[in-house]
């Protein structure tokens, strides 16, 4: 079956495996064409069984949805074009950011296990080294300390290095260098060494990988000080957040999904970023907030297809920025609705939806109907078995019931 | 000087070591009697296993650098190894890392400086060895034990002693303390607290180097690192990954090992299976190389050539210093576990009285000259302590500036704007 996923209602089977739709030709990219692009995606529901979903509800959701990507930095006036961008996949948006960066500035360089020749294991940097050279787009040996710590130490002496971890997971052998080198030396060293390194990988819960691929190391890293963390979950927004991250002179961690690198969604052709410190409006709404980055923010849209059919009338918000939060637009959002539902992959203890609970409710306090329901991930091991890991994250029938429970 | 690494001839290394049980025993090294240049160590008969090992040919060759200068000696007329301006030079460099180290001690007890503070008394040599072979844009990465690997590089001593006070006009604006040294003007790379964790950022910096020379095509890019660290640190992975790393790329970085044989309380011997760290270059492909690391002009000799070799492309070197500290591991230490003929052996071996020797015996110099310059430091310490007791505290507005290089990452407030636009952001009240 040719897997073509959108940002709305994504087919119950997302596969884990490499097995895309992928046009060899796509991987030589068209320079830049300078007109004005209709801003935002389009999107069509395609099931499984190839039906397109033609529900005149739906539909009008659909709309919505498709053009309610907006953000500060990537609103424009409206305008349409004959030509609305190119198609390609996740993972593709995330190598076609690199690359146009890399193109930019010649300091851009990447370091990571199996980056170079092979390519990334998922892809995210074929190509590359052949342009680039092998010093540019470094294999490492599988010492993640000490490669991070290389990257910093480039990053300290003028390189902009993108590291990535082959899963999020293996940057735990990192925590030493990203800790107390990448957060903290800015500001030990009284603001005389920047780090502009770019830290990235996927990580989440994938299709039964087991506990150790599957970990969420957003939680662990929020504390460190000096870092910023972003969450990519669309093509749009993995480019975009991509080439920010590279641009930023602070340190940023990209997390990105194992399970998402096969979406497809037409961006547009012309240079853009994405703001690192914005949240993405999905689906505006006026009955309660939903709070929700990476794989999250699908099960959360197939549930606001159910959602809607009953008669709610949900606002999503991608968060994006798990640090620091942007509470611009989450205070916004509670201000509108005054109930807030927080759907995450992470652990139920200490993890991003723990900390965004605090923030909301030390800020926003008196605004709220009803107190904050967080969904989380149950704190167990990933397992293995598909029945049981199935459980361990959070289902979209879950969220259902939970947004009726938040507006009785 | 001839490529001593790349001949594959061996001279044994006689490292003789203190059993653990027979604390009693001193080492059998040169007694102070003997003469400044040719202190060798005995040759120590080889078991047939490292016979073996020995022969095995590998890219890079491990020799005691003693040996090498000892042959030279003694084919030619003896000829000096420094002018009278590179004696003086190290003469001043040393005698100012051992007043600081000294004048930290002084400023510690009366309550001016706090937290951990490690001194480098003893090991002046390594220093100044090194680092006064490297050119501005070199760079040097250290440990916590850093306040004279700063001085050596350049950084004013008044800029560290602000530093060690916690004063806005520290190297770091106070915020690092004493066991980060940081001078971006003079390269000075940290100062890092954990051990260990400055070797991959130090190998970072020679990847920058190469990377300047190869895809930036700065041809003449040929800055060199040289990272300094311990005995203890040689048995933390970190240490292995970047041998690893250096060799195979071939980066520019000189791997300094200070060994002075304890790590805080624990001896080099009982923590390392093989306590020859030298021996641990060629398993990685790059060349080992041991030096008495109490004789700055050998130690002077080995780094020119390892810097060289980096300089001229063709890799790293893991370079052995044996030393000893003279102090505690730090002003917390009691230093109860040492044996004092130990370290009453290597107060022998002081280096600056070595180097007073050879300058005087040599007639580089004269007893006058050299008392001037210890006149000289003294006054830039007493200046440097009085620069830092005048220096401001750091104000509170200082508290949140350089966490992030860009502000916006403490992200958009409640009210839309970013927080470092909040005014109570720049006074340092505002919570993020």
């Amino acid at each position: 079956m040719a897997a073509i996923f959108q940002g709305v209602g994504a087919a119950a089977a997302l596969p884990s495996s490499p097995s895309y739709s992928f046009d060899s030709n796509k991987s030589v990219f068209s320079p830049r064409r300078s007109f004005s692009v209709r801003k935002g995606a389009s999107f069509a529901v395609v099931r499984s069984d190839g039906t397109v979903n033609l529900n005149p509800k739906d539909r009008r959701a659909q709309l919505l949805i498709s053009n309610a990507v907006a953000t500060k930095a990537d609103s424009a006036a409206a305008s349409s074009s004959s030509k609305p961008g190119h198609e390609l996949l996740l993972f593709e948006a995330l190598l076609e950011g690199l690359e146009e960066e890399m193109e930019r500035d010649p300091h851009v360089c990447v370091m990571g296990e199996d980056v170079g020749h092979y390519g990334g294991s998922y892809k995210v940097t074929k190509g590359l080294a052949k342009k680039f050279g092998d010093l540019r787009v470094l294999d490492t040996p599988i010492a993640e300390n000490s490669f991070t710590g290389m990257g910093i130490g480039a990053a300290m002496t003028g390189l902009r290095p993108v590291v990535e971890g082959m899963n999020m997971g293996f940057l735990l052998l990192a925590f030493n260098q990203i800790s107390n080198n990448c957060g903290m030396l800015h500001y030990t060293s009284g603001g005389q060494f920047t780090i502009p390194i770019v830290i990235r990988g996927p990580g989440g819960v994938g299709r039964q990988l087991g506990a150790e691929h599957s970990q969420r190391l957003e939680s662990y890293f929020q504390s460190i000080p000096g870092i910023q963390m972003v969450a990519c979950s669309t093509p749009y927004n993995a480019k975009g957040l991509m080439k920010a991250a590279i641009r930023s002179e602070n340190p940023v961690i990209l997390f990105e999904h194992v399970l998402l690198y096969n979406l497809k969604e037409r961006i547009p052709d012309e240079d853009y970023i994405c703001n690192l410190e914005e949240a993405e409006m999905v689906r505006p709404g006026e009955h309660v907030t939903i709070l929700t980055y990476s794989r999250m923010r699908y099960h959360v849209m197939q549930a606001a297809k159910t959602l809607v059919n009953k008669g709610y009338d949900p606002e999503v918000i991608d968060i994006r920025s798990l640090k620091p939060f942007d509470l611009f637009t989450i205070g916004n959002s509670v201000k509108k609705t005054h109930r807030v539902l927080i759907v995450e992959e992470c652990m139920r203890t200490g993890g991003i939806g723990a900390s965004l609970t605090a923030a909301i409710t030390e800020n926003f306090n008196d605004y709220l109907d009803a107190p904050i329901m967080c969904l989380s991930s149950q704190d167990v091991p990933t397992p293995y078995a598909g029945t049981l890991e199935e459980v361990t994250v959070v289902q979209p029938a879950q969220i259902v019931t939970a947004v009726e429970q938040l507006c009785q | 000087m001839a490529t001593a690494f790349s001949v594959p001839k061996f001279a044994a290394q006689p490292f003789n070591p203190i059993s653990p049980t027979s604390q009693q025993k001193p080492l059998i090294f040169p007694t102070a009697a003997s003469p400044f240049l040719g202190s060798t160590r005995k040759l120590l008969h080889l078991s047939s296993s490292s016979q073996l090992n020995l022969r095995r040919r590998s890219s890079g060759s491990v020799f005691a650098v003693s040996d090498i200068v000892k042959e030279k000696k003694s084919t030619s007329i003896p000829s000096l190894l420094i002018t009278k301006e590179e004696g003086l030079e190290l003469y001043e460099d040393m005698v100012l890392g051992r007043a600081f180290e000294d004048m930290c001690a002084q400023m510690y007890y009366r309550g001016k400086m706090f937290g951990f503070v490690h001194l480098y008394n003893g090991q002046e040599a390594i220093s100044t060895g090194f680092i006064k072979l490297l050119k501005q844009q070199d760079s040097v990465v250290s440990t916590y034990r850093d306040h004279v690997h700063a001085l050596s590089k350049g950084v004013p001593a008044r800029a560290v002693m602000s530093e060690l006070f916690g004063k806005t006009t520290g190297c770091c604006r106070g915020q690092g303390g004493s066991m980060h040294m940081f001078s971006s003007e003079h390269n000075l790379i940290g100062g890092f607290a954990f051990i260990g964790e400055g070797i991959p950022v130090a190998t970072g910096a020679a990847f920058s180097s190469k990377y300047r020379r190869e895809v930036l095509k700065e041809a003449d890019c040929d800055h060199v690192t040289l990272a300094f660290f311990g005995d203890g640190t040689c048995n933390n992975g970190q240490f292995f990954e970047c041998l690893n790393m250096a060799a195979l790329w071939k980066l520019p970085i000189v791997f300094v090992v200070e060994n002075n044989l304890w790590a805080i309380g624990m001896s080099h011997l009982r923590a390392t299976s093989d306590p020859q760290i030298y021996k641990k270059g060629p398993a990685f492909g790059m060349p080992g190389v041991h030096v008495d690391g109490m004789d700055v002009l050998k130690v002077r000799e080995v780094a020119k050539e390892a810097i060289a070799r980096a300089r001229r492309g063709e890799g790293p070197t893991l370079v052995e210093c044996e030393t000893y500290r003279f102090r505690g591991h730090s002003l917390a230490d009691p230093d109860e576990l040492r044996d004092p003929t130990e370290k009453a052996h290597y107060a022998a071996r002081d280096p600056i009285t070595a180097l007073k020797k050879y300058l005087i015996e040599n007639n580089l110099s004269g007893e006058a000259e050299l008392k001037a310059i210890d006149k000289k430091i003294d006054e830039l310490l007493e200046d440097a302590v009085e620069f830092a007791d005048e220096s401001p505290l750091p104000p509170r507005s200082q508290l949140l500036e350089n966490v992030f290089a860009d502000p916006k990452g403490f992200g958009i407030g409640p009210d839309g704007r970013y927080r470092c636009e909040d005014p109570k952001f720049t006074e340092g009240t505002a919570h993020v």
